[in-house]
């Protein structure tokens, strides 16, 4: 059933800074993931398999590449006369430093936010990996009568998650505590950064901590507030990866050569959506050899090819050598070559018989358009 | 009034394509699987966009479904336009009766006034049977140059083939004097590849004048074309050089898919400057897994590999199981190989199973008596049992396995 009463918010330039190779010249959105997406298709697939139809997108700066993959947002069907894809560039107020704060980047959709209709806004970040269903989500906010429901992931938080937060939750989901980042060891319920508000309340509160010049989202807006309303919290329990450093983002890449992972991620009755691009399917050349890999359309391969993650458009030379990397869109990697552990941005043309050697956590990285 | 036209491009697309049996049987012929991702009907259309041409009405007629749900608002093709873009024509009741489309002549003759909106000087017909590149608008500046009423494509096919095509005898400036269609002693070896540029204006007059002919069969060869010459209007023949193949045959659909793996062969089908495009399904990349071999092959989105792979064109959504080889083949989307099957020289229809252990096809070279030995084809949604031999030359029909069970 479409128009499920919600407004899904996306900000797609928060935590831009944690992986800044890869975003010197895009958002944290756009940066290319598994052979053939952007990360910003997860959260806005989900929603879309959510049945959102109306999903406002946030920038603050180098959003070129994220309008261009976006475009209409005819490839996640939200190309429609009512509600659809919102481009939510920054609104010129000339008193406020441009900052990454998700309270000022939503004062500034005030608008958007005051004329929708829906009861609900979701809000997402574009830094995780998952499928997440989240009409379940919303389901049990309405369910609980919730104000805020937050969505955690029971396990170990991510070594540089910026500011986790950590929910100790009643056994009805009701919220018992909630800490920013703590000291705890192993275990707990670290919130994903996703809310679902009922939105009357946000605009209210978000006028209320502008107003005090508070602008850091979970101390001040969902910290300071979080007793004087109904708090409930929602546990995802499939797979989700926060990237929050280029080796998160390499580890998050090989994660995709685990079937299982695979299957949690690619679900055939919940697609994660992307730009198209007419490309013909991959070409094996004679004596290829290619395992354990993922490989995009537009591939010309003749080389071998091991535990590696390829991207539209690549071309591998004939007795080029790949093993554990991740290479974007159009690179093209010489005869010869030797790589191990390296990630190539798009574009990037590695000439014959070149070799680049990295480790399993420190990968080589090698910037957007370099001949090398 | 919409704005005027100056080519508009009608493509027949309600042939069944007979000869293609059971991989036609559901669906019309342009709208058969062709190269891992396309449909033959992305060629023509390809063109049209990258010719420049925009307006472009599909004749269809038998099996419609699929091709009508293919084509849509054109948006793949960048055909969704406001005031042109690809017009799906199925026959339709007039307040005369209503007619099925009797031959192609009658096809256009019926959707005259679909072409009269655009007011065009030319109109290009195309069929949805060839896989080519070929940019229109040099042949429609080849028809200007020459004032001609009407010209006619034309290849170069091997003499010994000659007699299989319909030959134009032409002059040396191309001018054409003679059809020969099919003939039995060919004159040459220029064979038409049923691509014609009318000026409007002409055949308006001719199909006017051939329906109103009680001993015609609406045809363009064996009508139209005659009639015109007949009458000593201009008709030339314009040469077009490089990739052509009618893949109107099990055997030509087979050899043009494989002639994509074929460096030699002058079939690019990534070149950017002539795309060819085509509606893409939303699957992930596909996945090679640690036992798969693979050469040689172009594998689409979606496909798990987990078997071994030679020579062969696998389309969306396919999954190869362990220990399966495929070898020489077409596999078709969302078809699966299980654990164990053999697959050569085969093309497996779209959903086709073919359970563990199951040998389909096989190569010539291991055939006792050649005179046996052809391709294999499993139609759409068969389902081949584990262990059972599926012996070379046969065609298998999901309609038939229903009827058993």
């Amino acid at each position: 059933m479409r128009g499920n009463n919600v407004v899904g918010v996306l900000f797609s330039n928060v935590h831009d800074d944690k992986i800044r190779e890869l975003t010197e010249k895009r958002t944290i959105a756009s940066v290319p993931f598994g052979s053939r997406y952007r990360l910003i298709d997860f959260p806005l697939s989900n929603m879309v398999n959510s049945g959102i139809s109306k999903v406002g997108v946030v920038t603050k700066s180098n959003f070129q590449s994220l309008m261009d993959h976006l475009g209409s947002g005819k490839a996640w069907d939200l190309s429609r006369k009512r509600d659809g894809l919102f481009f939510l560039p920054p609104f010129d107020k000339q008193d406020r430093d441009i900052s990454n704060s998700r309270i000022e980047a939503l004062d500034s959709i005030r608008r958007f936010l005051v004329t929708s209709k829906e009861d609900y806004v979701l809000l997402s970040d574009c830094d995780i990996v998952c499928n997440i269903p989240y009409h379940e989500v919303i389901e049990a906010h309405i369910r609980n009568q919730a104000d805020i429901t937050a969505i955690y992931h029971h396990g170990v938080i991510p070594q540089h998650m910026s500011e986790p937060t950590v929910y100790n939750v009643e056994e009805n989901g009701s919220l018992r505590d909630m800490l920013i980042h703590p000291k705890v060891d192993g275990l707990c319920n670290y919130g994903l950064n996703m809310y679902v508000i009922n939105r009357t309340l946000l605009i209210e509160l978000i006028e209320d901590c502008v107003s005090r010049n508070m602008y850091n989202f979970n101390r001040d807006f969902i910290q300071r507030n979080m007793f004087q309303y109904r708090f409930y919290c929602y546990e995802f329990k499939g797979y989700s990866k926060v990237i929050c450093s280029t080796q998160d983002y390499f580890q998050a890449n090989m994660d995709l050569l685990n079937p299982d992972i695979k299957a949690q991620l690619f679900q055939s009755d919940k697609p994660i959506y992307t730009k198209v691009r007419d490309d013909m399917p991959a070409r094996y050349g004679l004596g290829s050899n290619v395992n354990q890999s993922l490989v995009a359309d537009g591939c010309v391969i003749e080389g071998e090819v091991q535990n590696c993650i390829l991207f539209r458009g690549v071309k591998v030379a004939k007795g080029a050598k790949l093993k554990n990397c991740v290479i974007m869109q159009d690179t093209c990697i010489g005869t010869d070559c030797n790589l191990q552990n390296v990630i190539t941005d798009k574009d990037v043309v590695i000439q014959d018989g070149r070799s680049f050697m990295g480790t399993d956590t420190y990968p080589v990285f090698i910037s957007k358009g370099s001949i090398v | 009034m919409l704005p005027k036209q100056e080519v508009v491009a009608m493509l027949l697309a309600g042939g069944q394509g007979s000869r293609l049996g059971v991989l036609t049987k559901k669906l019309a012929k342009p709208a058969v699987p062709y190269g891992g991702k396309y449909r033959i009907i992305d060629f023509p259309l390809s063109n049209c966009v990258n010719s420049g041409i925009e307006t472009v009405g599909v004749l269809t007629q038998y099996q419609p479904l699929i091709l009508n749900d293919y084509i849509g608002s054109g948006q793949p093709w960048d055909l969704d336009r406001l005031d042109a873009g690809v017009h799906v024509l199925p026959p339709y009741q007039h307040i005369d009766g209503s007619d099925w489309y009797k031959g192609t002549a009658n096809a256009i003759y019926q959707n005259m006034n679909f072409i009269e909106r655009y007011h065009p000087d030319y109109v290009v017909i195309l069929s949805g049977d060839h896989i080519y590149k070929m940019d229109y608008s040099k042949m429609v500046a080849f028809h200007k140059e020459h004032h001609a009423a009407c010209t006619i494509a034309e290849i170069e096919v091997p003499m010994e083939e000659a007699s299989r095509f319909g030959i134009l005898n032409t002059y040396e400036d191309g001018t054409i004097y003679e059809f020969d269609e099919k003939p039995k002693q060919p004159k040459s070896n220029k064979a038409s590849m049923g691509i014609y540029v009318f000026s409007w204006d002409k055949l308006r007059k001719y199909l006017t004048e051939d329906e109103a002919n009680p001993n015609s069969s609406n045809d363009f060869g064996g009508d139209v074309l005659p009639a015109m010459l007949g009458a000593g209007e201009k008709m030339m023949a314009y040469e077009f050089s490089g990739y052509w193949k009618d893949v109107g045959t099990i055997d030509s659909l087979w050899e043009s898919n494989m002639d994509l793996l074929n460096p030699k062969v002058p079939l690019d089908l990534s070149d950017e400057s002539w795309k060819i495009y085509s509606r893409n399904p939303t699957l992930p990349p596909h996945y090679i897994s640690n036992e798969a071999h693979v050469q040689n092959a172009l594998i689409a989105e979606g496909c798990n590999i987990y078997g071994e792979l030679d020579s062969s064109i696998v389309f969306e959504d396919v999954t190869i199981g362990k220990g399966a080889v495929v070898r020489d083949s077409i596999v078709m989307p969302g078809a699966k190989i299980e654990e164990g099957a053999t697959v050569q020289y085969a093309i497996i229809g779209e959903q086709a199973i073919i359970k563990n252990h199951a040998e389909v096809g096989k190569r010539p070279e291991n055939m006792e008596n050649l005179e046996q030995w052809g391709l294999t084809v499993v139609g759409g949604s068969y389902v081949v049992a584990p262990h059972t031999v599926v012996p070379p030359k046969t065609m298998l029909d999901a309609d038939d396995q229903k009827e058993e069970i």
